[in-house]
């Protein structure tokens, strides 16, 4: 772990950047949806742990969640009462805070289909719930939305999205819009066609689907419709960007993150990336895979959208978090939304209109020259694109410079606090595998560290100049979320299992603690009923990053999991499984 | 029951025997005919049983579905001891001499389709099985001969749906494994293996063997000696399923492999 070179840090608290109303919203202290808010900037405005006293930040309680497969989840807390989300089974438990050792008052279990774990591309994980109205709405692995009553733990309504016997499941968080709860599939590469759908909040019943490709009609696109980039005008674009019936299996889920701006009543997220073919068989932009989206929750109607990287090759699926944020960017005060993506670059848009501000490098790529800010277009690298032929050195590798480890912003340093990766790869030759009774071949894929040599980094960045401000580097990929706080402190975890606090001003590191197993959690921060501030995080090493200790892989075989077992082969070394939740306060 | 007898039971069940005999340890898909199901209808259920009565067993199955992590959650785990049905060039087990060499086929109503080099198929709706982001041989086949337009994915979890297709006259053309096309396909349906059989280095057939963990070269040797002597029976057994074959036979001396990927 290594800290790059800071540059200007006096400038930080002199920054022209108007705090703007999204992300200065009222904060109850609690943390009612995985990103806390609906702008998604994961900042509290918590105070009492600050840089000066968070050296003696000391454990509180633990609970178990009794499990040992990847915990990606945030907890929640509302009402003095925490939730948290479990992997497969997809227990939620409740605890009471209220209580010395925050007991457990309930555990709902949705009696998930052991099945739907075969269907998990990246281990058995769920990010998360969210909470409205008195009710706990999440997802389960096997395709069904959930409301859970908050008090009581009774089950009030179980709907079902999909079909896992197809190769379908369910691993993203939810955010309720407008009494409507949104949520996204997982699966592209067995030909799910991806979607977002809006349940109605009481009674669970369907209001809306957009499906990610398709003709207008059923991507939702109407007269409302009106993109910023040329390219992205004409009808059905979903459709005619592929080749034949291509589009009726094109990947495209959603199964990151989502964000809401009520003045604009728009829901923004991302796609992911085209499936199931390699990109030689589905020639053409691919839309709208890799696309952000804008849609109003109430109809599900595209307001306008971008796709990031028409056309992908490299599995860089766009449903990293768009953090909404309000700048002064050259002198104007910009609406935009940050979105740190699989490619490398970070991209600030005009949330309003989608045109694309800048796509800045914040992490080491080599794949694409830069993004044509006139046409939207990105320029890829020739010599660097994927195909039936050997190509070495290709950054970022397909979990991108960031996969779904989500970023925060604090409003104070305005900073974009990024977890993320440092990893390249290669394809080469081929070998023979075997599927549901049928034999084929495939690409060997290894990915391996990034310049350096370290695996993962944490980077603040400056969204309005572009630019990283510190970087502390990690041996392994920083695949865990992050928080920050009023007091300056950020928080994340390693996947060796180390939760940090650091600096949020310049990245020094101010304390750390030891957990049991590798950290792929989201961090909480809350006020306990006795009002000291909290610090929550769910221990359990997985994911995709982790599959060599999670599922157990043969750490000589590099090809596991897609490759990653080649660059995380030592991992085992640094971590075993495990499933507990931390909680720390102050003396 | 006393301690001591208590362990040397456990012992035994470790070693694949139970109080009655030895237990043959058997991974496979609870539902993927023609080849396993969890009511023993498939070929590779009949051949567990077969190999099992050689043995002097019996079967004991752990179900999974054979997709993504299938070889390392059952059989690399230590959860059960054979895979009945896997091509023998697969890296991550032990294969047994391979027992049958299947081809991908041509289903469709009667059009007379031998080869990829004919030119009716920019003409035709073609089906294939989506197997993520790899290739089917067909799928590799058909994007270097620009026919990526004319493909329609079928998910490989539901075999009989592109055979029906091919009936229904929702596609003209499928190209499938031929053990699927046998079982699946109704007799009026034309069966024809794909020409050629290598294209710019993939393989369209495939050897199949039996396979086991790396370690278990005693388990391995047995199977071997199993697939040679029961060759007949093991022929007969395909031929009920009608698996299309393409050259080598389970006594064959010679044990040529799909070259192009050794």
């Amino acid at each position: 772990m290594r800290k790059l070179s800071r540059l200007a840090p006096a400038a930080l608290l002199l920054s022209n950047t108007v705090f703007g109303q999204i992300q200065n919203q009222p904060d109850d202290s609690q943390w009612p949806m995985a990103m806390k808010n609906h702008a998604a900037t994961r900042y509290s405005n918590l105070d009492q742990i600050n840089t000066g006293n968070v050296k003696d930040l000391k454990l509180a309680w633990t609970f178990s969640t009794g499990l040992t497969r990847g915990h990606e989840a945030a907890p929640l807390v509302v009402n003095n009462t925490m939730y948290i989300v479990t992997p497969w089974p997809n227990l939620l438990y409740a605890l009471d805070l209220t209580k010395p050792g925050a007991p457990a008052k309930w555990t709902y279990n949705p009696q998930t289909s052991t099945h739907s774990q075969g269907v998990a591309c990246c281990d058995v994980v769920n990010r998360g719930a969210a909470f409205f109205n008195g009710r706990i709405y999440y997802n389960t692995l096997d395709m069904h939305t959930v409301a859970v009553d908050a008090g009581t733990g009774r089950q009030v309504w179980k709907t079902k999205l999909g079909d896992i016997n197809m190769g379908e499941s369910m691993t993203m968080a939810p955010i309720v819009v407008k009494g409507k709860v949104l949520v996204g599939n997982s699966g592209g590469e067995f030909g799910v066609r991806g979607w977002v759908t809006a349940l109605d909040a009481n009674d669970g019943k369907i209001v809306w689907r957009a499906y990610s490709t398709g003709p207008d009609k059923d991507v939702l696109i109407g007269p409302n419709f009106k993109p910023f980039y040329e390219d992205h005008r004409g009808k059905d674009l979903g459709q005619r960007s592929w080749q034949g019936e291509q589009w009726k299996i094109g990947g495209g889920t959603v199964w990151g993150w989502l964000s809401y701006d009520a003045d604009l009543d728009l829901v923004y997220y991302g796609t992911a990336n085209p499936g199931p073919w390699n990109a030689d068989m589905r020639p053409g932009d691919n839309k709208w895979t890799c696309t952000i989206f804008a849609r109003r929750p109430d109809t599900g109607e595209a307001i306008w959208a971008y796709q990031i990287f028409p056309h992908d090759d490299h599995d860089y699926d766009g449903v990293n978090e768009n953090i909404l944020l309000d700048l002064n960017i050259k002198g104007r005060n910009r609406k935009v939304l940050a979105h740190p993506d699989r490619d490398g670059r970070m991209y600030i848009i005009d949330r309003a209109t989608g045109e694309v501000i800048s796509a800045e490098p914040y992490a080491h790529q080599n794949v694409t020259e830069g993004v044509d800010l006139k046409t939207g277009r990105i320029k890829t690298v020739a010599a660097k694109t994927t195909g039936f032929k050997t190509t070495r050195d290709m950054c970022p590798a397909p979990p991108g410079s960031k996969d779904w480890q989500p970023s925060a912003f604090s409003p104070r340093t305005n900073l974009i606090y990024i977890p993320h990766n440092n990893l390249c790869y290669e394809m080469q030759g081929v070998q023979a595998n075997y599927i549901a009774g049928t034999p084929y071949v495939g690409a060997n894929v290894k990915m391996f560290p990034g310049p350096g040599g370290n695996r993962g980094e944490f980077t603040a960045w400056d969204p309005v100049n572009a630019k990283a401000v510190w970087k502390v580097k990690e041996e392994f990929p920083a695949w865990s979320g992050t928080v920050v706080t009023a007091g300056d402190v950020v928080f994340y975890g390693t996947m060796e299992g180390w939760f940090k606090a650091l600096d949020a001003r310049n990245g020094n590191l101010l304390w750390q603690f030891k957990t049991g197993s590798g950290i792929i959690g989201q961090p909480i921060v809350y006020k306990g009923p006795d009002g000291k501030e909290y610090v929550a995080i769910l221990s359990g090493v997985g994911g995709w990053s982790g599959a060599v200790v999670s599922g157990g892989l043969n750490p000589v075989d590099g090809t596991g999991a897609l490759g990653f077992v080649n660059a995380m082969a030592d991992l085992g070394k640094h971590t075993t499984k495990g499933g507990m939740l931390y909680v720390f306060a102050l003396p | 029951m006393s301690s001591r007898c208590l362990s040397l039971l456990l012992l035994a069940a470790a070693a694949g025997y139970a109080a009655d005999g030895r237990i043959l340890r058997v991974c496979a898909d609870p539902n993927n005919l023609p080849f396993s199901n969890d009511r023993a209808e498939g070929f590779e259920n009949r051949l567990a049983s077969l190999v099992a009565r050689e043995l002097g067993a019996t079967v004991r199955y752990t179900w999974a579905p054979q997709r993504r992590g299938f070889v390392r959650n059952t059989l690399n785990a230590g959860e059960c001891d054979v895979v009945m049905g896997i091509p023998s060039s697969v890296d991550m087990l032990a294969a047994t001499r391979p027992y049958y060499r299947s081809t991908y086929v041509f289903v469709s109503r009667g059009l007379g389709i031998k080869s990829l080099a004919d030119p009716r198929l920019k003409k035709l709706r073609i089906g294939l099985q989506m197997v993520g982001d790899d290739y089917t041989p067909p799928a590799y086949a058909l994007a270097k001969l620009g026919l990526s337009a004319n493909v329609v994915g079928f998910s490989s979890y539901a075999p009989a749906k592109i055979v029906e297709a091919v009936s229904r006259g929702d596609i003209d053309l499928a190209i499938v494994w031929g053990p699927l096309a046998g079982y699946f396909g109704p007799s009026d349906l034309e069966i024809t293996p794909v020409s050629p059989t290598i294209f710019e280095s993939i393989p369209f057939t495939f050897e199949m063997s039996m396979g086991v963990r790396k370690s278990d070269a005693a388990l391995r040797a047995e199977l071997d000696r199993v697939i040679a002597a029961q060759c007949g029976a093991i022929t007969r057994l395909l031929d009920e399923y009608r698996v299309p074959r393409e050259g080598y036979t389970c006594d064959s001396q010679s044990q040529s492999r799909s070259s192009a990927l050794r």
